[in-house]
């Protein structure tokens, strides 16, 4: 399967554009890749940015480094002042933001369809002309400091999401959180934002993705005006950092102040990018499977878990079937009161069994397919979701138009294949089981009368 | 209910053309429901949405009522099981969605318009609405899930911090309460008392109708009469009780083991429908509303690097909603936050907003008004909005002009009346210094 995506992006960079249904797809000489999908129900467009660079990319020492470069891209260029580009923005109506993730960094503007150039021609300048000042870089570090302890400090799940990550992948890059752990953050230095901007910050490393009520082949020429002059740069290769293989159960606990107990389970599963003697449909089978366990109020875990045997006050499952490393198949979820974690756990655990000693029923697997194709129309209501699934895609290395295969590798999957993964993945030995153990604490309010403090 | 696509193509692309508002069809069914349509025939699915003047100001003593009844549509409907609502709904690819909040209760469905989709979707969202059974065993679990809810909300200090100040603000008002309730009040609901609620509330004479997808006006039509059919025609809510404004400044400090302190500062703020909204909404976009660029965010965050986010926003409610701001920060640095916020609040009440800021707010806000309406679900919720609150149905139409109208001294006279720095409620959750 990656063998046959390869040829099709090599056919598209022999044509000057690659036309399929509404989406069309260039190439710049600069190696800038530009996709455009015309949705003409509104006018508006959005536009994003996608470098193919995120925490995965990062090495120890400077985790978190994909993300701090992403605010210090609203800090100035040679030509723009610190948050000059949100003003033009603002004043232009449009509404902006910026993401990083494990596998990508991405910026966008949305704006009335008419504004595009505006968008392009900023962004074109913060691709190449960035300026790093130590003393922007100073305060605005503190500020990330702030949104770590808002995500993930004072957030007793997103502290164990983080150690389960850490203990699940030992040498894969998915170990360290895309917002970088604390001491990395509070040293970042200007130089280490230059260079991480230099090695991945050019036009040979990026996708632009438009969507909105345009016209591609006029997209197309106002890319080559504004991102047409850029210079590629010779981007790092990077090493394959393949995770070691787990070979035994790993368990973890996390005390935390908390009120109610928590757990994440995982298994190690390949995902549509890390196939290699795999068959092709295991991650669709896995998508599947993810489904029939937590695919809305009418499958098992709704069912059987929170209703039915009401031993879980929330449970779900989670699978990203298109990152770009290896990745985990993913259970978390709360008892309710009177059960505890481990019997929460056991019901799981009977529910992965039953995946693998019985096949899922017909209805059921009708159900998830159902799903899948009417989500795809459901999906097309946003145009900034129908460029994020083009950009995720493009940057991890997969191609956009697996968006459209997806709904039919989805369909193709059979309650064989379901049952023949769950008992090939869903083994001890690639299973990492973290727990929430709350830490009791009191509370205290205190009122008191507002005096002087208020005369200013 | 195969939809006729093509005699909508030519109104809609003159109404694109024009970056006009949706074309707003209002009707009432024959029980008296209010049904608002928009016409949305490029993709093949549909949006509906009932909305219940039976939010939370409903619950009286019984707070958590009305979040429960919502809640309980879904458990059981003329004699099928949750289990069989669930899958009747995602058999055919259906999302069936719920909310309850102060104000508001809704209902809400997506689906396809094919027929062998739309038809059984709509078939089980009636029942659900009209014939709603109410068991026991779903109430108890329910029950037990909202009592861990609450323990949830004891590990959030933004949660923490929203309880205490709604209680504050509003002391004897229904809106003080949450709509989840509290520990005492939701273990105190029973079965009887939410099909009380229920039969007074779920009444077609208090229920708002959004219609937004492919289907043409008569389908529309059909549809609204289909989903409400069955519901008594009963009455509209009685008015809530007016918001006292009566409120002393106040400080509400309270530990929590967190490694920061987040501040949520406030007071009375506006109603949706408001005299002051336009000037208020627009001065308030310039000091907090409009992320990166607002002059909060360029003093708490650019100047200082004190805190991710900072905001401030008018909640407008049926009576009146509150105006908070908030932030958080490192435990050591809250003092000196909110010393910059109370500061910055000051001196916008003093000094009023620049004309270049209002020129720069006017141009954001009118600038990107198409992308409010891009999508069918954001129609959807203007509709509701609109529809819900009796908003005249030229409200998009008009919003634009209403923007650019706003002046500086509207702004500086609409803060200086209703904005009182010194007059604040403040809740500081967090750890010690």
């Amino acid at each position: 399967m990656v063998i046959k995506f390869r040829q099709i992006i090599g056919l598209a960079l022999l044509l000057p554009s690659f036309v399929m249904a509404n989406v069309s797809e260039y190439q710049l000489n600069n190696g800038l890749k530009l996709i455009v999908k015309e949705d003409h129900r509104a006018p508006v467009v959005v536009s994003q940015v996608w470098y193919k660079v995120g925490s995965s990319y990062e090495h120890n020492g400077i985790t978190g480094v994909s993300h701090m470069l992403e605010h210090m891209m609203f800090k100035g260029t040679e030509n723009l002042g610190p948050n000059e580009f949100s003003q033009i923005i603002a004043a232009n109506g449009g509404r902006e933001n910026a993401f990083t993730g494990q596998d990508y960094t991405a910026y966008f503007q949305t704006l009335e369809k008419d504004r595009l150039a505006i968008s392009f021609k900023l962004e074109a300048e913060r691709m190449r002309k960035l300026i790093i000042d130590n003393a922007e870089l100073v305060k605005e570090r503190d500020v990330v400091v702030e949104e770590r302890r808002m995500r993930t400090e004072d957030k007793p799940h997103a502290l164990l999401r983080e150690a389960f990550n850490a203990t699940a992948f030992v040498n894969s890059p998915y170990h360290h959180p895309v917002i970088g752990w604390m001491s990395d953050i509070n040293n970042y230095q200007a130089i280490d934002l230059q260079q991480w901007y230099q090695k991945w910050y050019a036009p040979n490393n990026a996708a632009v993705v438009v969507v909105g009520d345009v016209d591609a082949d006029e997209v197309y020429a106002l890319a080559k005006q504004y991102f047409g002059p850029l210079k590629p740069e010779i981007t790092a290769q990077l090493k394959p950092q393949i995770e070691v293989e787990q070979k035994g159960k790993r368990t973890i606990e996390i005390h935390a102040p908390a009120k109610l107990p928590y757990m994440m389970m995982g298994w190690k599963v390949p995902v549509v990018n890390t196939l290699t003697d795999e068959p092709e449909w295991e991650p669709y089978a896995l998508e599947v499977l993810a489904g029939i366990l937590d695919g809305g109020n009418s499958t098992r875990f709704a069912r059987d878990l929170v209703r039915g045997s009401e031993i879980a006050a929330g449970v779900s499952a989670g699978y990203d079937l298109f990152s770009r490393l290896a990745g985990l198949f993913l259970i978390a979820g709360t008892p309710v009161k009177g059960k505890t974690v481990a019997d929460l756990q056991q019901a799981v655990i009977t529910q992965i069994d039953l995946l693998k000693t019985e096949l899922v029923t017909e209805q059921e697997l009708k159900r998830i397919k159902v799903q899948v194709v009417t989500s795809a129309v459901y999906e097309r209501d946003s145009v900034f979701y129908q460029g994020m699934q083009i950009g995720m895609l493009e940057t991890v290395g997969l191609d956009w138009r697996l968006s459209d295969a997806y709904v039919e590798n989805v369909q193709a999957v059979t309650m064989q294949q379901v049952q023949a993964v769950a008992k090939k993945y869903f083994v001890d030995r690639g299973l990492t089981i973290a727990e929430l153990i709350p830490m009791p604490f009191g509370d205290q309010k205190v009122t008191m009368p507002v005096g002087e403090e208020y005369g200013h | 209910m195969v939809t006729n696509i093509v005699s909508f193509t030519v109104v809609i692309l003159i109404s694109l053309s024009a970056y006009a508002s949706p074309n707003i069809e209002h009707w009432q069914t024959s029980n008296g429901a209010q049904v608002y349509f928009v016409a949305a025939p490029e993709l093949a699915m549909i949006d509906v949405e009932v909305i219940f003047d039976a939010g939370s100001a409903r619950d009286g003593q019984g707070s958590g009522t009305a979040l429960m009844t919502n809640a309980m549509l879904n458990e059981g409907a003329n004699g099928v099981s949750t289990d069989d609502i669930a899958a009747k709904f995602e058999d055919v690819g259906a999302r069936f969605g719920n909310s309850s909040q102060r104000d508001m209760a809704m209902i809400s469905l997506r689906s396809l318009t094919a027929e062998e989709q739309l038809t059984p979707a709509l078939k089980m969202f009636s029942s659900v609405l009209t014939q709603a059974d109410f068991p026991l065993t779903s109430f108890e679990r329910l029950q037990k899930q909202m009592l861990i809810g609450l323990q949830a909300e004891k590990q959030s200090p933004s949660a923490i911090a929203a309880r205490a100040f709604n209680t504050k603000l509003y002391g004897d008002h229904p809106y003080a309460a949450m709509p989840v309730g509290d520990d005492k009040s939701v273990k105190a609901l029973n079965v009887e008392s939410l099909k009380l609620f229920y039969q007074q509330y779920y009444v077609a004479k208090n229920a708002v109708i959004i219609l937004v997808g492919a289907v043409t006006k008569q389908q529309a039509i059909a549809i609204a009469n289909q989903v409400v059919a069955k519901l008594p025609t009963g009455k509209k809510a009685q008015a809530i009780t007016k918001v006292d404004s009566i409120q002393t400044a106040e400080k509400i400090v309270i530990k929590h083991p967190s490694t920061q302190t987040h501040i949520l500062m406030g007071q009375l703020g506006i109603k949706r429908s408001d005299a002051d909204y336009f000037p208020l909404y627009v001065g308030n976009h310039i000091l907090g509303g409009s992320g990166l660029v607002s002059q909060l965010s360029n003093e708490i965050r650019e100047k200082r690097g004190l805190s991710y986010s900072v905001y401030s926003y008018f909640r407008p409610m049926r009576e009146l909603g509150p105006y908070q701001f908030g932030l958080q920060t490192r435990n050591d640095q809250a003092d000196e936050a909110l010393s910059v916020l109370q500061n910055t609040l000051v001196s916008f009440i003093k000094n009023g907003v620049t004309a270049e800021e209002l020129v720069a707010a006017k141009q954001n806000i009118t600038g990107g008004f198409a992308l409010r309406l891009d999508s069918n679900s954001k129609i959807a919720g203007y509709l509701a909005m609109m529809g819900f609150y009796g908003l005249p149905l030229d409200y998009l139409e008009t919003f634009k002009d209403q923007v650019n109208s706003v002046t500086v001294e509207q702004i500086k006279e609409a803060y200086t009346r209703r904005v009182q720095a010194d007059n604040m409620i403040t809740v500081m959750v967090g750890g010690k210094k």
